[in-house]
């Protein structure tokens, strides 16, 4: 387990601010955010290659805060990979092992299943300025976890790949977490690895943990604006909570429990609100008419906003059921959405 | 083919003209010495310890610039510090003043009236009129070229490579040895070059400090002040080919020899 307990960090022009974090020991955690949040920086804190101003990191139950990045045993794989440009495939995924005491046998049975796990056998002689992205990623991630790391650190890894290939290379990550068992540690702002990848997760925002807990709780009920608004929950609205009756100016939302606070803010999916042009009967507890007052193109989807009243909702829909269901600007349309879909804070 | 406007004309001949301008002196005094008489002044025992005078107080200055300024010039290229403008500024300052200047700055701690020179003098070290001096002052201008050569060679090293290495084990220094240095090497030659290129052209400091023993470029200026233009073109000659040949073996020995692509 990696726990850091309030840790600080100030740089010149950038600081971190009480950062409590605890990672499972085998688990893939992912850290999200806007740029300039400080993911990096604390993915270098918790290896030692920046210092740390106050708190403590602790990693298995050892306090690893003053010790230099060569004793901690974490791995680091950057964005741009930063292999040895002067040294090929192998001497760069073998760089670890002379500092390491190791298991002969060992040693060679880890290289030989990293090799083949992540395909890179044809390339062993090879110096890094031949290989492609992929090719460089992967040797990266061996390079990394052939000195057996109690941590490894994954610093954008997908961002500066062909998006054609990132499935692949997702399930290719996943499969190397449950063989070597190590634990992930991975900043991203694609929420597809988030979802797909991580059981827990963290959202930080201008130096500070935002958010810290599954990957569920992060997406479905975020913990404040911040968090919603990153995470994607488009339906954003302050409400004054009557009952178990969320109003927005005078607009009354059914949520199915009572809410603790008597004002707060209510969030929905945009993919959660459902389009049709008459009422059905369903067990969705809300439904309201509206026209739509803007279709945007989102590439794969389309982003339509219905005005309810004084209030705009956001729907995700796909071209043919924008087709099908003949969404125009201005035209009365009713959305609805289940209470359960609706997270309040 | 588009019309080139003017201005394409205007650099175009602004470099035949400069081209021309730095050529045509060297070519001329390059060719003016016939081959009997380089071939008589190379046999000359006087013209030879004055050049390898020059080349070897030259390399001496550019050893002692890599001991000392390739740890400055990391120091430099990594870190950011209040008052690192000023420590680059100083050691550009070497660059800036005259040479006659740099030669009785070097005198006046070397004298016997400061503490240094008393020190000197007791060690039985002596500056004025020795090779000690000639190294003291061809380092002291040539160190500058180094040092910046070797920190931008430091800086275009990803410092992400020493944190991966790290890391994965290796200490600062181990770091430095296998990631660093492999990956620097080139540009601590071209400062190697650079210095002592800077080195073995020196004159206005050495002249000063040190007429005799006697380096290359004073032997030039005496034969010229003593007989006169032809008689000090031979020796040029011989001094400009020795440091081309010396840069272009070394540049050759160490050109990067592809492992495999």
């Amino acid at each position: 387990m990696i726990k850091t307990e309030n840790l600080n960090i100030s740089l010149p022009g950038f600081n971190l601010h009480d950062i409590n974090l605890s990672i499972e020991e085998g688990g893939f955690f992912v850290l999200m955010g806007p740029t300039g949040a400080g993911k990096t920086v604390l993915l270098e804190a918790l290896a030692g290659l920046v210092p740390v101003k106050s708190g403590r990191i602790i990693i298995e139950g050892k306090d690893v805060t003053r010790l230099p990045p060569e004793k901690r045993g974490i791995s680091i794989v950057y964005q741009d990979y930063a292999l040895f440009p002067h040294l090929t495939v192998i001497e760069n995924i073998k760089y670890g092992l002379r500092f390491h005491k190791v298991d002969k046998k060992e040693t060679k049975e880890r290289l030989d299943r990293l090799l083949h796990d992540l395909d890179i056998e044809y390339i062993e002689q090879r110096l890094p300025e031949n290989l492609s992205g992929g090719e460089l990623q992967r040797v990266a991630l061996a390079r990394a976890l052939m000195i057996n790391p109690r941590v490894l650190l994954l610093d954008e890894p997908l961002s500066a790949l062909d998006p054609r290939f990132k499935e692949e290379i997702r399930s290719g990550l996943k499969r190397l977490h449950r063989v070597s068992r190590v634990t992930f540690l991975m900043v991203t702002h694609d929420f597809v690895d988030a979802l797909s990848l991580a059981n827990r997760a963290a959202v930080m925002n201008e130096g500070r943990i935002a958010q810290t807990g599954s990957i569920e709780d992060i997406f479905q009920r975020p913990i404040s604006k911040f968090v919603a608004d990153f995470v994607g929950m488009k339906n954003l609205f302050p409400a004054r909570f009557s009952g178990s009756r969320a109003i927005i100016n005078n607009l009354k939302i059914e949520l199915g429990r009572i809410p603790a606070d008597s004002h707060g803010y209510i969030a929905i999916r945009p993919e959660d609100i459902v389009l049709s042009r008459e009422s059905f009967t369903s067990s969705m507890r809300n439904s309201f008419r509206g026209a739509v007052s803007g279709i945007f193109d989102r590439g794969f989807y389309y982003e339509v906003r219905i005005r309810v009243r004084e209030a705009t909702f956001i729907s995700l829909i796909t071209k043919k059921s924008l087709f099908e269901l003949g969404v125009q600007e201005g035209v009365e349309i009713l959305i609805s959405f289940k209470s359960t879909a609706i997270h309040s804070f | 083919m588009t019309k080139k406007e003017p201005f394409f004309w205007i650099t175009i001949s602004c470099g035949f003209v400069i081209m021309a301008f730095i050529l045509l002196p060297l070519t001329e005094m390059i060719t003016a010495p016939s081959l009997s008489m380089l071939r008589e002044t190379i046999r000359d025992k006087d013209v030879l310890r004055s050049i390898w005078l020059s080349i070897y107080t030259a390399g001496l200055a550019a050893l002692i610039s890599f001991v000392f300024g390739t740890p400055l010039a990391y120091l430099l290229a990594r870190t950011d510090f209040a008052g690192k403008r000023l420590v680059e500024s100083i050691i550009d300052l070497p660059i800036v003043i005259p040479h006659p200047v740099v030669g009785i700055a070097i005198l006046s701690i070397a004298g016997r009236n400061y503490w240094l020179g008393q020190i000197f003098s007791e060690l039985g070290i002596r500056v004025m009129g020795s090779v000690t001096g000639i190294v003291i002052v061809l380092t002291f201008v040539g160190m500058p070229f180094y040092v910046n050569a070797v920190k931008e060679g430091f800086e275009g090293i990803s410092p992400r490579l020493e944190k991966v290495s790290r890391s994965l084990g290796a200490s600062m220094f181990s770091t430095f040895c296998r990631i660093t240095f492999p990956l620097a090497w080139r540009s601590m030659l071209v400062g190697i070059i650079m210095c002592s290129a800077r080195a073995i052209s020196e004159f206005g400091a050495v002249v000063i400090v040190a007429y005799h023993p006697m380096v290359a470029p004073v032997m030039i200026y005496e034969r010229f002040e003593a007989y006169g233009l032809k008689y000090s073109q031979p020796v040029a000659v011989w001094l400009v080919s020795i440091c081309l040949i010396l840069f272009l073996v070394l540049r050759v020995l160490t050109s990067p020899r592809k492992k495999e692509t």
